[in-house]
């Protein structure tokens, strides 16, 4: 249903206000009228008014004086100024002043029928168009994220459908793809918006500790157990707790959790009391969870428990058309923490940015930003702001196994030395015979000359 | 069916004469209105030669309450010859009705509608009232409708 247009009345004249009020409520428009300049400033926050038509001569505050005040809080109200005493001189001043139009009283109903007409118009156009801008971004946003790359998308909207359920989502990605912004705006748009949301990064800590940190431990559970310590499980409850790479924790830790998740309940270390949960877990992980479950590493009943849904973010480097957005994004957020005034990107800086591989995703990239705001010496960053830590071919070095990296170096080394084993193996800081086995593993040569080996 | 009734005529209000402007206003007289509604009327429609205005407007072709009782139309602004032309019963008849329709429908709670073939629709000259619709349009009949029945029956 279209809104109605919310017009407000002040004059200090009982019969101009009930004349108004009523011929414009014929006309389908919402009215309320008031006698003052400061009654009308105190209904002002109460409604989200269209229109203002303002008496210009009231006692106490008249009317351009209302008209400053309102324009200092709301700039762009719109104000009409009538007055039963035309001069010239009073039109120009309240025109000058930010006034809409001026109308004489008593007024030829055409004339405030069209112009009244032209305000909704106009109105609507203005609505019309911040609904469409407003429709257009949030297709480019989730919350934190960005994107305009049609997988991200489908993830946007996918995210935003399961933040109403309490589902657990296992969310997988190389990292720095923006595993825990996707599980924050989950969260952010759902009904547990207010409660809190815990992260635990599985990977950081060791078993015991991890343990502590989930459950919680009761005082005296181990030593230096010396207080009751509450879990993230029990900090997230009516809320959302992120389990991060959760790929890495141990078979013992995985049956706990499997065993919380089914039960929905738990004990501390040490306790006895069984505390039920009701918060809703997201997981995520940048390891492939099925190899790791094909040498048995990780629980394949844990993996189904978690991946109820699953999402797959792709890593920047299949949604290269995200660069230039998230660099914009970036270049904004630096801009605003530091205080800098950068106006936008070079194309060659753009094309250098797209031409790289980003292992480390869009986390990397948002680095590479931060450098290039803080070093960029004018509004423009340029190319020589930028400093990519790999190049493409550093990338693939990176990416080869460690096998082949120990092998490349080992025969570095034996070309610096000339092959000489003793001082081969003395730089590389293992004895003669581990590295005679490594030649022979690598199968390394001398080139021209089979190794003495 | 409604049925219709002509009461005699009563004065109109002298205060509501606005000397200065040589006018009637119109608000006054629908208050006088108010207090001649004789039981078990719907509405009360009156209709006057003087010409009407409002405070705020330099005239009104005439003025309701809207979802209320009492509504008045002028005849004033209707004849051609307030335009200096040649007077035109029939075209004043048909002003005059679709006045009293635009009026009345006000009184059952009805606002300007956007459709120029509605008699609801806005008119501030008398080309507007001679170009727009005779009768409601289909939403604004079914309010009107709704109306009279639920009114009629409480």
């Amino acid at each position: 249903m279209e809104k109605k247009v919310n017009i407000m009345v002040v004059d200090d004249e009982e019969i101009v206000r009930a004349s108004l009020t009523g011929w414009l409520e014929e006309d389908g428009y919402h009215v309320e009228a008031v006698e003052s300049g400061r009654k009308a400033l105190e209904r002002l926050p109460e409604r989200n008014w269209d229109l203002m038509l303002v008496d210009l001569k009231m006692p106490g505050m008249d009317g351009i004086q209302l008209m400053d005040e309102v324009h200092k809080t709301s700039p762009e109200m719109l104000v009409i100024i009538m007055t039963a005493y035309a001069t010239v001189d009073t039109a120009v001043k309240a025109m000058k002043k930010g006034a809409y139009d001026y109308f004489v009283k008593p007024f030829n109903p055409d004339d405030i029928s069209l112009t009244i007409r032209k305000i909704v118009d106009h109105h609507k156009l203005v609505q019309e168009n911040l609904f469409l801008r407003k429709e257009l971004k949030k297709q480019y946003k989730l919350r934190d994220m960005i994107s305009k790359n049609e997988k991200m998308l489908e993830i946007f909207d996918l995210a935003r459908t399961v933040a109403k359920s309490s589902s657990t989502v296992l969310i997988q990605g190389e990292s720095g793809t923006g595993k825990e912004l996707l599980a924050r705006a989950i969260h952010d748009e759902s009904p547990r918006m207010d409660a809190p949301f815990i992260s635990v990064s599985c990977a950081s800590l060791t078993e015991s500790l991890l343990e502590s940190e989930l459950f919680g431990h009761e005082k005296g559970a181990f030593t230096g157990a010396t207080v009751l310590n509450r879990g993230k499980l029990e900090l997230a409850q009516d809320g959302t707790l992120f389990l991060d790479e959760i790929g890495d924790i141990s078979l013992k830790l995985q049956m706990d959790l499997l065993r919380v998740l089914e039960q929905r309940e738990f004990r501390r270390v040490g306790g006895s009391e069984l505390i039920p949960i009701n918060s809703r877990i997201l997981a995520a992980t940048n390891r492939d969870l099925a190899a790791a479950i094909a040498e048995e590493r990780f629980r394949a009943d844990l993996y189904y428990r978690l991946n109820v849904i699953s999402i797959h973010i792709p890593p920047l480097r299949e949604r290269r058309e995200d660069i230039p957005l998230l660099v914009d994004h970036f270049i904004e957020k630096f801009n605003i923490e530091m205080g800098k005034q950068i106006r936008g990107i070079s194309e060659g800086a753009v094309r250098m940015l797209m031409g790289n591989d980003w292992p480390g995703n869009a986390r990397e990239l948002r680095n590479v930003i931060e450098r290039a705001v803080v070093v960029a010496k004018g509004n423009i960053v340029t190319e020589s702001d930028i400093s990519l830590p790999s190049t493409p071919s550093d990338a693939n070095h990176r990416a080869k196994s460690l096998e082949e990296i120990e092998k490349a170096h080992i025969l570095v080394v034996l070309k610096e030395n000339q092959w000489n084993i003793v001082r081969s193996a003395h730089a590389l800081g293992i004895d003669r015979v581990t590295l005679y086995n490594k030649i022979k593993k690598f199968g390394l040569k001398k080139e021209g000359v089979p190794p003495k080996v | 069916m409604a049925t219709v009734r002509i009461l005699p005529s009563i004065p109109v209000p002298p205060e509501s004469f606005e000397a200065r402007r040589n006018q009637y206003y119109s608000t006054r007289i629908l208050k006088e209105m108010l207090g001649e509604v004789p039981p078990n009327t719907l509405k009360l429609l009156g209709v006057t030669d003087k010409d009407l205005c409002i405070p705020i407007l330099t005239y009104v072709f005439g003025e309701a309450q809207v979802g209320g009782t009492a509504a008045v139309v002028s005849l004033a602004r209707l004849r051609q010859e307030h335009y200096g032309l040649t007077p035109d019963r029939p075209l004043l008849l048909e002003r005059l009705r679709k006045e009293c329709l635009h009026e009345l429908g006000h009184t059952f709670g009805l606002v300007h509608c956007p459709s120029r073939d509605c008699v609801m629709y806005l008119s501030n000259t008398v080309v507007d009232v001679d170009t727009r619709g005779r009768d409601f349009c289909d939403g604004c009949q079914t309010v009107v409708g709704s109306g009279t029945t639920t009114e009629r029956r409480g």
